[in-house]
Order: C-alpha cells, then sequence, then structure tokens
C-alpha cells in the first residue's frame, strides 16, 4: 500500500498530515510513503528529513495523488484536490461532515472512501486517535500564549525594587481539553486562574491543576451525552451569566471554550460585559470558528473594543505547526494500524473506531454512523487525566454489608471459647502438673510474650532475613542432640542424637551465612 | 564404648550437688545465650540493626554450644566432630550458593531440618530417659515426647514438600483428595489416640514407671507416619501463592518442635528459643494471612485459587477495551514524569528482571524521576522476599516501601509499573464486594495518572479473578516476558 502526502492548500496553513518521525512509523507499519516536495517546510520538516524517514519525495501534488493508495490530509481536501481523487482511492483527514454535506455527497459519488478523523468515536480505545483532543490541547496552549502577547503585565504577581506587580487574573470558560490546557499554561506562566463549567464534574480536574473552581449557586449538571455538555435550562444560564458578568469586572484575561456539539456555541460575554471589563484585557475565543462566545468576536480576526482586545484565531494549533502535524500524525498512524496496517489494509465496518469515522465508503454516504447500541453508559470525565469524581467509585464499604456481619459475631464467639479453654488447660496443669513442668512452662509463655512484642517491631522488608535467622537460632535444638551425646547413654540414643546434631548443625551454619549474605545486599 | 546398661545412668543435668561439675556456669551461659537471642531479633527491626543483630545470634549460638560441649553431659567429642564438621560444610556451601531467587525453597529446607532434628531427638530422649522420675513426671516427659515427634514430623514432610513446589519439582497447584478434610480430621483423631495410647505405655499397672518398651516404640514410629503424611498432604493441598504463609507457618512450627524438645530434656534455652521462633513464625503467617484478607484456617485448609469460591466472578469478571503500549513509549512517559512507582509481584522474580528495573531505577532517578518501589505484604512467595530481591539487585532499600507507606501518596504518582503482579492491584478488592479478594488490601495503583502493567498475558492472576484495572481509561498493557520488556526499555532509555 502506498501512502501520498500532499501539501495542504488551504490559505496559511502550515500543518503537514506527517512528520519524518511519522512517517518511519508508517514505515515500520508496512506502508510506502510518498510526500509532495515541500509539504512540511512550514512545520520545520524538510524534504531531506523525508526521504532520511524512508520518503519518496515528488514535485508534484498530481503525482502523489496518482501513485497513492491512500491520501493523507489535514483539512477538508479542496474542489481541486477532490478532482484529482479517484474511485478506489481512501481518503484520511479532518473532514467536518456536518458542514460539507456538498464536499461529501461528493466524494461518494466519485467512490471514494473517506475516514474522517474529526469523527472517530469518543471511546477509550480510540484516545489515541483523538487529534481532537491533542488539537484542543495545543488550542488551550496557546490561547494563553497569544492572550500573554496582547497583555500589557507579567502574569505572575512581583515584588520588584520599583514597586509590586498584582499578579493577572485569568478566568477559562469550559473544563474540557482546551478548557484545562489553558489552565495549566496560565497556571505555569504565574496567574491566579478561575474556571468555570456546566459539568460539576470537572471541578476535581480544575482544582488539580491549581485553579479554582467557580461554583453556581444552582443545581443542575449539564453532563451530556458523550462527555460533551448540553443545553442548559433558562434559569440556570441566568444564573450564569450573572457569574460571568460579575467576573468580568474582576479578570483580566477571559478564555472561552464552550461548545455544544452540532450548535453555534452559547455568547456567554456580551458586549456589555466587554465594556465593563479593564482597559488592556484580553478575550481569546476558541469557539471563533462556530459563532465565538462573545458577542464581539470576529472569527479569524484580533478586534478591540474599548481598551479590550478580543482574539478570535481559528487556527491556534495551526500556529504550532510542528508539534500539531506531530501529534496529528501519530493519530493518523494509529488509524492506519487500526485498519490494518500496509500488509493486511481493510476497511473493517465492524470495527467501532473505523465505523465511526467512515464517511464514505465504495461510493456510498456512511456518514452519520448508527448509533451504537448502547450509548456510553460510563461517562469519561476526563480521559486525559484517569481522574473519575468519587461518586463513581463509591461502594459499600466491607464490613458494611449485612451478610459480613454473621461472621464477625461468630468470631467473637470463637475468641471467648478459645479463651476458656485456655483457661481450663492452664488449670489441669495447674492442677496436676509436676513442678519441674510449671517451672519450664512459665519460662515458654514468658518467652512466647517477648518474641511476640519483639517480632512486631521487625520491618517488613527483613522478613525474609527474619526468616532465615529464626531458622539458624532454632538449630538450638542441636543441644537436644548433644546432651545425648554421653557415654552413659543408650547406642541408639546415640545414634540418634548424632544424626540430629548435623541435621541441626546445617541450619546454624547455613542459616546464619545466608542472612549475613543477604544483610549484606541491603545498601541504602 | 556404646555398650552401656540402662539404669546406670549418670548424673542428670540439674541434680542437687550439680553445681560441683559446672553445670550452674553452664545455666548462666544458656540464660546469656537466650539473652542475645531475643537482642537478635530485636536487632532485625531495622536494616541500620540487622546486621548487629545477626551477630548476637551468632555469639549467643557460639556460646550455648561451647557451654553444652564443655558441660558434663557431652563426652564422645570424635563422635561429635564427625557430626558437626561435615554438616557445617554442608550449610555453609548451601548459603553461598543459593541464587536470591531460590531462598524460599532453601528456608523451607532449613525448616524440615529442623523438624528432622526434632524427630531424632525426640526418639533419643525416648530411649535414652532420665532415670529416677515420679509417674507424674514419667506421663509428662511422654507426652511431650509424643508432640515433639509429631510436630516435628509435620515440619520435616510438611516443608519437605513445600521446597519441593517452591522449586517447581512438583506442580504448584492445590492437590485436591476427595473428602480431603476427613482424611486431615481422621489423621489427628487417630495421632490423638494413638497419643493417649503411648502415654498409658509409659506406665504399668501398678503405676510404677517403665523406662522403654517395643510397644512404646512402635507406637512412636507409627505416629510418626502418620503425621509425616499428614504434613505432605496439607501442604500438597495449598496453592503456589499461598506459600508465604505455609512458609511462616512451618517456620513457627520448627519453633514449637524445638521447644516440645526443650520441655523434654528440661533445657531453659530450648523452650525459650523454640518460643521465640515459633511466635516470630506465626506472627509472619498473621501478617500474610491480614495481607491477603483470609484466615489462617482458610489459608490451612487449602485448595484456593482452583475450585469452590473463585466460580462467583470468573462467569461475570470484567470485560473492556485494553490499550497496549511498546516499551520506548513506556519509557518516553516515565522520563517526562516527576514521580514513578514500581509495583515488583512473583512475575519479576520468575524472568529474573530485577537486575535490569535496577539498572532502569537508576538511569530514570539519574534523570531526576522520583522512582520507588511499592511492595505488598504477600508479593512474592516468601516475606519479604521482593525486598531480598530488590536489595540484591543494588536498589537502596529507603526506596522501597510498604503498601501502607506509599498508598497515600500514589494519587500523585504520574507513572505506576506494575511488573509481574496482579491480584495485589485489583481494584476489584475494594469496590466489588462480590470478588473473591473483596476486602484484601491492595496496592490503590488506580489512583495514579498512568498505570502501566507488564503481563505475559491476559490470564487471571493468582486468586482466579479477573482484574478490572486493566480495562481502566488510565492503564495501558504492556505484553511480554518482564525481562523482555524492561530490556527494552533501557534500550530505549540509551537512545
Amino acid at each position: 500500500m502506498k501512502v501520498g502526502i500532499p501539501r495542504e492548500v488551504a490559505a496559511a496553513e502550515r500543518r503537514v498530515a506527517m512528520v519524518p518521525r511519522t512517517v518511519e512509523r508508517l514505515r515500520k507499519l508496512g506502508f510506502e510513503v510518498v510526500v509532495q516536495g515541500g509539504a512540511g517546510v512550514k512545520a520545520e520538516c524538510s524534504d531531506a528529513k523525508y526521504i532520511e524517514a524512508g520518503a519518496t519525495v515528488l514535485a508534484d501534488a498530481a503525482d502523489v495523488f496518482e501513485q497513492a493508495d491512500i491520501v493523507l490530509k489535514v483539512n477538508p481536501p479542496s474542489a481541486h484536490e477532490v478532482a484529482m481523487l479517484r474511485s478506489g482511492q481512501v481518503l484520511v483527514g479532518l473532514i467536518w461532515p456536518a458542514g460539507n454535506e456538498s464536499l461529501i455527497t461528493n466524494l461518494a459519488e466519485r467512490g471514494i472512501s473517506t475516514i474522517a478523523m474529526d469523527c472517530v468515536p469518543r471511546i477509550s480505545r480510540a484516545q489515541k486517535l483523538d487529534v481532537l483532543s491533542a488539537l484542543a490541547n495545543i488550542a488551550g496552549y496557546r490561547a494563553v500564549i497569544e492572550a500573554a502577547h496582547r497583555f500589557g503585565r507579567f502574569f505572575a504577581g512581583q515584588m520588584t525594587a520599583a514597586g509590586r506587580v498584582e499578579p493577572a487574573k485569568v478566568l477559562v470558560i469550559g473544563g474540557g481539553v482546551a478548557g484545562l490546557s489553558a489552565m495549566t499554561a496560565a497556571r505555569g506562566l504565574g496567574a491566579i486562574v478561575r474556571g468555570f463549567d456546566t459539568r460539576l464534574a470537572v471541578k476535581e480536574q480544575v482544582e488539580s491543576l491549581g485553579a479554582e473552581f467557580l461554583v453556581l449557586d444552582f443545581e443542575e449538571s449539564g453532563e451530556g451525552e458523550g462527555g460533551y455538555a448540553k443545553v442548559m435550562s433558562e434559569a440556570f444560564l441566568e444564573a450564569e451569566m450573572k457569574l460571568f458578568a460579575e467576573q468580568a469586572i474582576e479578570v483580566d484575561i477571559i478564555v472561552t471554550t464552550a461548545m455544544i456539539p452540532g450548535r453555534d456555541a452559547p455568547i456567554l460575554i456580551t458586549s456589555g460585559m466587554v465594556e465593563t471589563m479593564k482597559e488592556g484585557s484580553v478575550i481569546v475565543d476558541l469557539a471563533a470558528e462556530r459563532g465565538g462566545n462573545c458577542a464581539l468576536t470576529v472569527a479569524g480576526q484580533v478586534i478591540e473594543h474599548h481598551g479590550v482586545s478580543i482574539v478570535g484565531y481559528t487556527d491556534l494549533p495551526g500556529r504550532m505547526p510542528s508539534l500539531s502535524s506531530r501529534l496529528y500524525g501519530n493519530a493518523l498512524a494509529a488509524m492506519l494500524e487500526e485498519l490494518g496496517g500496509g500488509e493486511t489494509f481493510t476497511i473493517d465496518t465492524d470495527n467501532e473506531i473505523v465505523r465511526g469515522a467512515l464517511i464514505t465508503n465504495d461510493g456510498v454516504l456512511t456518514w452519520p454512523p448508527p448509533k451504537p447500541a448502547e450509548p456510553t453508559t460510563k461517562i469519561d470525565y476526563a480521559k486525559d487525566f484517569g481522574k473519575r469524581p468519587e461518586s463513581d467509585t463509591a461502594v459499600p464499604a466491607p464490613g458494611t454489608d449485612p451478610a459480613a456481619k454473621a461472621p464477625g459475631s461468630r468470631q467473637g464467639l470463637m475468641t471467648i471459647v478459645g479463651v476458656l479453654v485456655g483457661l481450663f488447660l492452664l488449670l489441669i496443669i495447674g492442677l496436676w502438673a509436676p513442678a519441674d513442668f510449671t517451672m519450664h512452662f512459665t519460662v515458654f509463655v514468658l518467652a512466647c510474650f517477648v518474641g511476640w512484642q519483639v517480632v512486631w517491631a521487625v520491618t517488613p522488608a527483613l522478613h525474609t532475613p527474619l526468616m532465615s535467622v529464626t531458622n539458624a537460632i532454632s538449630g538450638i535444638i542441636i543441644l537436644g542432640g548433644l546432651l545425648h551425646l554421653s557415654a552413659s547413654a543408650t547406642t541408639g540414643a546415640i545414634v540418634l542424637g548424632l544424626l540430629a546434631v548435623f541435621f541441626a548443625t546445617i541450619n546454624i551454619s547455613g542459616g546464619f551465612l545466608v542472612t549475613r549474605r543477604m544483610l549484606a545486599m541491603f545498601r541504602r | 564404648m556404646l555398650d552401656i546398661v540402662i539404669g546406670t545412668v549418670a548424673a542428670p543435668a540439674g541434680q542437687p550437688d550439680a553445681h560441683t561439675d559446672g553445670s550452674s556456669l553452664v545455666t548462666i551461659a544458656y540464660l546469656v545465650a537466650g539473652v542475645l537471642f531475643i537482642l537478635s531479633l530485636a536487632g532485625l527491626s531495622k536494616q541500620e540493626t540487622a546486621s548487629r543483630g545477626t551477630w548476637y545470634g551468632i555469639i549467643g549460638m557460639g556460646l550455648a554450644l561451647v557451654a553444652a560441649i564443655l558441660g558434663p553431659d557431652v563426652t564422645l567429642y570424635g563422635w561429635l566432630a564427625i557430626a558437626i564438621i561435615p554438616a557445617a560444610l554442608i550449610g555453609g556451601v548451601l548459603a553461598i550458593r543459593v541464587q536470591m531467587t531460590e531462598m524460599p525453597q532453601l528456608v523451607a529446607l532449613l525448616h524440615s531440618f529442623v523438624g528432622a532434628a526434632a524427630v531424632l531427638v525426640g526418639f533419643a530422649s525416648f530411649l535414652d530417659p532420665h532415670a529416677g522420675m515420679t509417674t507424674s513426671e514419667a506421663i509428662v516427659h511422654e507426652i511431650e515426647v509424643y508432640i515433639g515427634v509429631c510436630v516435628g514430623a509435620i515440619t520435616l514432610t510438611g516443608s519437605i514438600v513445600a521446597g519441593l513446589k517452591l522449586h517447581g519439582s512438583i506442580s504448584g497447584k492445590p492437590l485436591m483428595i476427595p473428602a480431603r478434610h476427613l482424611l486431615n480430621l481422621a489423621a489427628v483423631i487417630v495421632t490423638v489416640l494413638l497419643g493417649v495410647w503411648f502415654v498409658d505405655t509409659a506406665v504399668d499397672v501398678a503405676g510404677n514407671v517403665i523406662v522403654m518398651d517395643t510397644l512404646g516404640v512402635l507406637l512412636l514410629v507409627t505416629a510418626t507416619v502418620i503425621t509425616g503424611l499428614l504434613g505432605i498432604h496439607m501442604v500438597m493441598a495449598i496453592g503456589g501463592a499461598d506459600m508465604p504463609v505455609v512458609v511462616s507457618m512451618l517456620n513457627s512450627y520448627s519453633g514449637w518442635a524445638a521447644a516440645a524438645a526443650g520441655f523434654m530434656l528440661g533445657n531453659d534455652l530450648l523452650i525459650i528459643t523454640g518460643a521465640l521462633v515459633g511466635s516470630s513464625g506465626a506472627i509472619l503467617s498473621l501478617i500474610m494471612c491480614r495481607g491477603m484478607n483470609r484466615s489462617f484456617v482458610s489459608v490451612i485448609l487449602g485448595g484456593f485459587g482452583a475450585a469452590e469460591g473463585t466460580t462467583v466472578s470468573l462467569g461475570d469478571g470484567p470485560e473492556g477495551e485494553i490499550i497496549e503500549i511498546s516499551a520506548e513509549d513506556t519509557v518516553d512517559y516515565m522520563q517526562a514524569a516527576k514521580s514513578v512507582v514500581i509495583v515488583p509481584g512473583y512475575g519479576m522474580a520468575v524472568a529474573q528482571a530485577q537486575h535490569a528495573l535496577a539498572d532502569l531505577t537508576k538511569q530514570l532517578r539519574s534523570d531526576g524521576v522520583d522512582v520507588r518501589f511499592a511492595i505488598h505484604p504477600v508479593a512474592g512467595r516468601l516475606p519479604g522476599h521482593m525486598n531480598v530481591l530488590l536489595a540484591e539487585a543494588g536498589i537502596p532499600y529507603d526506596i522501597v516501601l510498604e503498601m501502607d507507606e506509599i498508598n497515600a501518596d500514589l494519587p500523585d504518582t504520574d507513572v505506576v509499573l506494575v511488573i509481574g503482579a496482579n491480584d495485589i492491584v485489583n481494584p476489584g478488592a475494594e469496590n466489588d464486594p462480590s470478588s473473591p479478594i473483596a476486602g484484601m488490601p491492595v496496592l490503590q495503583v488506580w489512583k495514579s495518572q498512568l498505570v502501566v502493567v507488564m503481563k505475559r498475558g491476559m490470564a487471571t492472576g493468582y486468586a482466579g479473578v479477573g482484574n478490572p484495572l486493566f480495562f481502566n481509561d488510565n492503564t495501558r498493557m504492556l505484553f511480554g516476558d518482564a525481562k523482555k520488556s524492561v530490556d527494552g526499555m533501557l534500550g530505549a532509555i540509551g537512545d
């Protein structure tokens, strides 16, 4: 199978579908790779690097499309590119089928199989194919960097000889991947960070990043399908807007990341709120492409209103092209692996991940995919952080189970019986045993208690040396053999005694030596 | 030289006029030895004092031996040398040659020697009793002999079977004979009845002491055989991972056998030492049982991990998608991490991965990663087994922590590397009341940011319970031989 990587044609696009590093991975998966000359130049990937990674560099896009069985892209194909695709070819890239109906019908008609990386289902197994999370992570980081670039102060507070600089206050709306990434970046620069999300489950993660989670005085969870937020009730929205209005007066930077699948982004920051913000403040709107969370946002541009900069860039991940390309390429490689690699490449519609991302297949439009039979019962609150709210893991603690009580009371009974039996035995010994025996018995019981006290103090790390040392000293049974080695004993007793001495001596020498050997190994 | 007639016995130790022959001095030497043994165990409480503790033990033992040999009871020095010198050499060679991974077998083997010695001392003491015992003294002596021999026999055969199992000479799987509990019970009852009969033969109808008779010998031999078989059967029924309990139990038995020998010989040093060893083994068994949240009785009855109880969860075991990871990616994660915790299990010992792991640890630590080890009480086949293996590989003991010390730190840990362990990191023990291992204390590795589980395959652990950990979102599976995987990581870290 031959994989082709053309240069991206979209205006101002710096990314490329595969960097040399990910090309190597494809080679290992058994693919041949052809790259259009200069495809990676803007992402800091020279043609020489591609050749080094085992790719063949072709001059023209047409050649790449001609030779490749699979075409890897970042952006949806342009009309010109669609024309170059031929029936039976596979196209993998970001397609955004919801907004590009004419494109996908066209692809279907032309008999092209299309896999949209933006449609990979959000299930655990598909995490490594999840380009949206990877790109959102970059976007969140970059949003803070853009804000810092336009903001006239330090993020971190400082006490300098020339005066005190107060720390910047950053509000991040939305606790998804981008939001959390933005909070991390802002914290890293030293700002005071506040986070807000309609999903209370996010609180723990926000706080774990060192940010403050703003809570509404209102009960309603915004947890929707697949871990995305859902549309909230009127009253909730009112309370939310009030919170934002209060915050707008106070904070210096607002990063908004609120999006609801299949809808325009909700307006959260009105122009009125912008006007109450301090001059020099910055708003970065990550939802700009979908209309923006701020009423004044202009997609792709930075505007200024009442001294407040409003950044509406829609290409934030593209502003870090080499990193974006690398992570995107990794996800693509994972997808090609999911499709069977170079040797056994098949589009298996029974594969949940493949089916979810498959937009067109052999001339048939296969989007939207059928709903999975069982919608995600286990909601993936924080796939990138691996944490879950406590309520999810809360289970009856062992012992609270009523059934478990019965053995407990039985154990109590056993203890009482044990004590009684012990007392009875002591009584018998006291009544009938010879004086000599009781004396030895006293020593025995006291020694048991001393042993009990002493051994509990032994650190668990030394339990093996403890066993070997007790082994060695239990070789003291050699005395039992020795005491029969007198000329006055019977032959049988002497022979048995000698054997006992033999075995016990092995114990003594072996036990002590091996203990010393082990202890010598324990080093700090 | 050996044709001494019974009855013309020399003055036994402890007679009123004995101080003239120095037996009081001997007793004082025994007292000092006893104290030194206690100090020896006390020294093991910390790594810093452990070495001194062994010296106390060695000095105590030397003192006791010198006192006994120079004392009035021992006269056959030639024979003594013939028994002691080769045995000391054999013990020395065993101790120097043994691989640290073979420690469990060696410990079991040494237990069996104590058991054998106890049986022999019991028989010798029976054949060569002190003269002039009163009737009640004779009866108590017979009881002591009988108990000493029976406990010794169980220790002897049980330890041999345990050693063979640990060595892999016989299968570690529990042997399940039908009606085995009844069989054990029958053996115990028969042993007790034989014991009553045996004690009865010590005294004739008129109440006079019978010094020795053939019936008594016969009964004692029969009892030895029966308890020996009981020892074999009992350990055969216990599965591989319950071995820590079995070995510590046998450790305890060897102590009780020594104590019984002390009673029959009227020797306090033997009694003290036996009691120390016995309680030490009992504590270790208890710790192991707590580590598995199982009662001592249920472990000893055996059969865990193969039959009843485990079927509950096998049908509806956890299911889901697992995410694989490569050795290279694991290294990437670990190098990027601030803190890494490594959880070793028996699989590490089997794969002999501890040395490679030590190199990996060294590399990561020199890169500034905080690497620590977490040891579950029942990891491995011997209490403290993992600590010894890690120490052998040169891993500093202050980064090797116990479960209770590290569990609180796990939520702040970036990467946990589980190597050859399963049940001890099973979240089902905490949050699935229907799990056979419910309530067992486990290392809460799932609370960390990322868990990498190194395993040969998806097989269940010893308890036969599926592990939901493997299906967690923050768990990655690294399949393959542990040693090869760690070597792979070392290769990747070198790049």
